[in-house]
């Protein structure tokens, strides 16, 4: 103990840190100065310019937010986990989450660290007139450590710089290695780099190296640890006494200028949009516009990554690799208006990007809002909506006096009566007292309408149903196409009517007993409809209720990362032979348990599977492909 | 020395080519793979355009066959191709020294309950072209009460890209006009609806049955695709189809529905391509050598083709195709197959 | 002006000399399934708004291509874009893509 004790008394008598240069400043650090102020006006600019684009209601709303202690915590948790820590990436990828981790939650350490020294041995350097702006981060540069009065609080903070400089450079490597081989790394497709993106990237993989070299020429004088010094006997091992460490602080210099000039052009941005976004979506405001106001937020916080690229269920085709959300992004930010309506239209919606999206930019919503702008316009005429005079609306049709639930099997599953006719059997075999709701064909939900970019005619096709809804006094409404399920669910807003879809319906009655099965051995998978799963997140009630029938086997890809059927009416221009290909690739991540039967919950995906099943040529064991109600029904 | 020749189906084009190559001289081997000679014939009750029962006419056939060496239940387990010839093992358990093969190997009816707007499988009044000629060999059809209101839907998986199949059926819109006017017959208080997208009634005595449905029997003909069928509480059925003629979307309620399943590949075709070496087209049927001249002969020299393992045909145009190819097996075993010193190039020059 | 007892009256004719193919082009160029449709009215069968109000893409491809686009917009304008007539279409047509390009391309003056 005494040891130390005559430590922490020498400290108080003499300085641990002199500053080596009285003037504080070297030529070596105008480019990083040049850089950052750059960087700084342009990022402050904008942010003014984007937070005027939005409408003034919002902007309080955000402001409000901040001071919302579950928003707050929201956000505080959101910032840590996404933006340093990639907790989203570590999820699905271990080793690509630590490579954005390293760097990201290593380089901010740094940078607090390095100024934590700064406050603590000489503090005076951090007022901005005085090189507060360069100075923390060239610490290392302008200090001398004071020999024999090194204290044990100094020595830890070198241990923290080189331990957080090693990790960065761990995460550099496994960057650059991935450059070259991303399969390893857990992806299969990245994105193309633009000019500004390779500058920032070689910039930003020079950075960290460049830093070893510079503070390991001169650890001898103002210190080191475990890293830095090794390799600073290493240099005088080679090159002796003396040591050119000018050029490598210069390089150092010129590297971080460069990214940070580099940085608002190209994907790295990111590092900091994504904190507005972060703020802005846990606000509750949605953009209206593909690239106006909150969008741009959005836009801006786009890493560019290219997960989306593996996520997409078009990435079948390498053709049509640039209808990827990465890209669709990257030209809206260009204003590229001819690509970017291609992408918009071509999107399946199927919403996996969205899923999977490390920062959450909610592309598919870009694109309907992108629809918007061309479409939402186009004439329409929905006045035969309203009944108008002359007109009677037809009854609803009821099998009881008092019907407790509503049956609403919308456009599609009309065109596949299985669905229907197992829904009415189990209805009837558990004795619901239900009304069908269109029998004899209703009006569309207004999905496909919204989906397309109509949001005007949409809103007229809702209003029209909600009415029918709100006059049948029932207090439950079954629904077995997924389409309708999520707007109904959404945007209806039924008050008193209790929304469900026909699986969660199903297995409350299964759970509850009205409802008896028998469990048979026969293997089956279980497909997750976009609009379902990622869609409304139902994924575990329909399982249940399987498992309950038979042996449910597992997809390659299943949950929220089940690939869509390739029928979608997401998209507007994909062709049929397109989308025969992702039906065959969502077919193969189906088949891998050797299923019997595919089980499905969307009349869409059961005819595109059906279709697919019977037109397809490899296919070596039969596989039937099944509705859910119809599995239920069977046993 | 007398020529061995493999017949692979037992349909009307097998039959009718080993009854010609047969009387030729040759040693036929003709194989089936069900219990049954006849094929799809042999299910059929009556036959366009002049509704001869179709026994009779099968009868004929097998009548004709009469030396042939017939398996039935057989199928082949291995193919080799030797210098010239073909060395074919059947499943039971007998080996074949060919010198020509012909395959005819036939079709398959679409599977109606692909089609899920129709409800085959799902409503109880649906029933295809196969089971109304069943029903009129047997007289027993549980669908089949006296129904008041028919219908028959054209086109059932032919001429639609979603079932896979772009091309027409050929044999459809004759059978639905017989089958209509048949049912007239069983029930003339009955009102029969043909929907129909085109009527092709292309071959000798089509166009007279056309005209008989409508002029003695009251058939309607309505020219739109059936879209959609659901089913009413009664058990009736709800069908609704565009009239493209009066440009209205159309309802109605019927007893009976029947859907006039289409031609698809045999699904031997896969299995037997492999065995032979024999490339499909991408309709799933086998493609022949090259253009119009070369209607019977297969890409590989020896191997021949007929009947509808080339595509949708009508019966006559199976026996003459039969016949045809009958023909060609025979240029081929003398003019190609029996000089040993020449034979590539004359395969080159003339297969 | 000779009096020959009639007045001029607008002819019911389809007068395909008054085609305009240069926008039927544009209209193709957008979405080239308008030329692989076989009239079949599978679409007009099974159409949502069609129940309602005469709504028909088949009619709506007829009246391009007989020179009268105005018919061919009023037979969409009810279109609830609900998807069906793309499920039963025998030759596969994307027709909701199909719709949006009409109106896109003919309710521009």
């Amino acid at each position: 103990m005494t040891p130390l004790i005559n430590l922490l008394a020498a400290q108080a008598e003499v300085p641990e840190v002199i500053d080596r240069i009285p003037s504080g400043f070297s030529y070596f650090v105008i480019p990083f100065t040049v850089g950052i102020v750059f960087f700084l006006c342009w990022i402050g600019v904008g942010c003014v310019r984007l937070l005027r684009a939005v409408p003034r209601t919002d902007r309080l709303r955000l402001w409000k937010s901040l001071f919302i202690p579950k928003t707050a915590a929201k956000n505080i948790k959101e910032l840590f986990c996404d933006c340093l820590f990639h907790v989203k990436i570590w999820q699905r990828k271990p080793l690509l989450g630590y490579m954005h981790s390293a760097i990201a939650f290593g380089w901010f350490m740094i940078i607090i660290l390095g100024h934590i020294e700064v406050a603590l041995f000489v503090p005076a350097r951090l007022n901005v007139t005085r090189g507060g702006l360069f100075y923390p981060i060239f610490y290392r540069y302008f200090v001398w450590m004071n020999p024999g009065h090194t204290t044990l609080r100094g020595a830890f903070f070198f241990f923290l710089m080189d331990f957080f400089l090693l990790y960065i450079l761990s995460g550099i490597a496994l960057a650059v290695f991935k450059r070259f081989r991303s399969i390893v790394l857990g992806m299969r497709h990245t994105t193309k780099p633009s000019f500004a993106d390779r500058v920032a990237l070689y910039s930003l993989w020079m950075i960290f190296p460049l830093r070893l070299l510079a503070e390991s020429f001169t650890a001898d004088l103002s210190g080191g640890s475990f890293l830095t010094i090794p390799v600073n006997q290493f240099w005088h091992f080679l090159f002796g006494d003396k040591l050119w460490f000018m050029p490598c602080w210069w390089a150092y210099s010129i590297c971080l200028g460069l990214f940070f000039a580099a940085m608002p052009f190209s994907r790295y941005m990111h590092i900091l949009t994504e904190v507005l976004w972060i703020l802005l979506r846990n606000a509750g405001i949605k953009p209206n516009h593909p690239r106006k106001g909150v969008a741009e937020a959005e836009i801006y916080a786009c890493s560019s990554c290219g997960l989306c690229l593996d996520a997409c269920p078009m990435n079948v085709q390498k053709k049509n690799l640039k209808f990827s959300s990465v890209y669709f992004i990257r030209f809206l930010r260009r204003h590229n208006e001819k690509k970017i309506n291609a992408i918009a239209d071509k999107c399946l919606m199927c919403d996996k990007c969205h899923a999977l999206c490390p920062v959450g930019v909610d592309a598919p919503a870009l694109r309907r809002a992108q629809r918007a702008t061309v479409n939402n316009s186009l004439p329409y005429d929905y006045s035969y909506l309203g009944c108008p005079e002359g007109m009677v609306p037809e009854p609803i049709q009821t099998y009881s006096s008092n019907p407790e639930v509503l049956y609403f099997a919308g456009c599609m599953s009309h065109l596949t009566p299985r669905i229907i006719k197992s829904v009415e059997k189990i209805f009837k075999a558990a004795g619901v007292e239900y009304a069908f709701a269109d029998r004899d064909g209703g009006i569309c939900c207004g999905r496909p309408l919204m989906l397309a970019g109509k949001t005007d005619a949409a809103a007229a096709t809702i209003a029209a149903n909600k009415k029918m809804i709100q006059e049948s006094g029932c207090s439950t409404l079954v629904l077995s196409c997924p389409i309708c399920f999520k707007i109904f669910k959404e945007e209806y807003h039924l008050e008193g009517i209790k929304v469900v879809h026909y699986t969660q319906f199903i297995n409350e009655l299964i759970a509850s007993g009205r409802l008896k099965v028998e469990k048979t051995d026969r293997k089956m998978v279980y497909h997750d409809p976009c609009e379902l799963g990622r869609g409304c997140g139902v994924y575990l009630e329909p399982r249940a209720a399987l498992s309950q029938v038979g042996t449910l086997v597992k997809a390659s890809k299943e949950y929220d990362e089940s690939i869509c059927c390739g029928g979608s009416l997401g998209s507007l221009t994909l062709d049929t032979h397109d989308r025969a290909k992702i039906s065959e690739s969502s077919l193969d991540s189906l088949l891998v348990g050797k299923p019997e039967t595919i089980v499905t919950a969307c009349p869409l995906c059961l005819k595109t599977f059906s279709e697919a099943v019977s037109n397809a040529k490899y296919l070596t064991e039969p596989v039937q492909v099944k509705d859910f109600a119809e599995v239920v029904c069977e046993h | 020395m007398k020529n061995n020749i493999l017949i692979i189906g037992g349909g009307p084009a097998g039959l009718e080519a080993s009854a010609q190559l047969q009387r030729m001289g040759y040693n036929v081997i003709l194989i089936e793979r069900s219990a049954q000679l006849g094929g799809h014939l042999a299910k059929w009750d009556r036959l366009f355009p002049d509704r001869v029962p179709a026994d009779e006419v099968l009868g004929g056939l097998i009548h004709a066959t009469e030396g042939v060496k017939c398996f039935t239940d057989t199928d082949i387990r291995a193919i080799n191709r030797l210098e010239k010839s073909y060395n074919v093992r059947l499943t039971n358990g007998i080996t074949v020294l060919s010198d020509a093969l012909l395959v005819a190997s036939g079709f398959d009816l679409f599977n109606a309950v692909r089609k899920e707007e129709y409800g085959y499988g799902i409503y109880n009044q649906v029933m295809t072209n196969a089971d109304l000629e069943a029903y009129f060999k047997t007289g027993r059809d549980k669908r089949i009460e006296n129904p008041k209101k028919i219908g028959f839907v054209h086109c059932v998986g032919s001429r639609d890209e979603k079932s896979g199949c772009r091309s027409c059926s050929k044999v459809c819109c004759a059978t639905a006009v017989k089958q209509a006017i048949e049912m007239k017959q069983a029930f003339p208080q009955a009102d029969v609806f043909c929907f129909y997208m085109d009527l092709r009634l292309f071959g000798r005595h089509y166009e007279d049955l056309y005209l008989e449905a409508q002029k003695e029997y009251g058939v309607r003909f309505i020219r739109g695709r059936v879209a959609e069928v659901s089913e009413n509480y009664d058990g009736t059925l709800l069908v609704k189809a565009e009239d493209t003629v009066a440009s209205k979307p159309l309802k109605i309620t019927l007893d009976l529905l029947v859907l006039m399943s289409g031609m698809r590949p045999s699904a031997s075709v896969k299995e037997l391509g492999e065995h032979l070496g024999m490339m499909v087209e991408e309709d799933g049927y086998f493609a022949v050598r090259s253009g119009i001249a070369a209607g019977q002969r297969s890409p590989q020299p020896g191997i021949f083709l007929a009947g509808a393992a080339t595509g949708p045909k009508t019966l006559p145009e199976t026996l003459a195709d039969a016949r045809a190819a009958a023909m060609e097996i025979d240029r081929y075993l003398t003019e190609i197959f029996p000089d040993a010193r020449n034979y590539k190039q004359l395969v080159k020059e003339r297969w | 002006m000779v009096d020959f007892g009639f007045g001029l009256v607008p002819s019911s004719r389809i007068n395909l000399d008054l085609f305009d193919k240069e926008k039927y082009e544009e209209l193709a160029a957008m979405e080239p399934d308008v030329r692989i449709c076989m009239a079949c009215g599978s679409c007009t069968a099974v159409c949502t708004a069609g129940k309602f109000v005469p709504t028909s893409l088949r009619e709506a491809i007829e009246a391009i291509k007989n020179a009268n686009p105005e018919k061919a917009l009023q037979m969409l304008e009810s279109c609830q874009f609900c998807g069906k007539c793309s499920m039963v279409c025998p030759r596969g047509i994307n027709t909701r893509h199909l719709i949006l390009s009409i109106t896109k391309v003919y309710s521009q003056k």
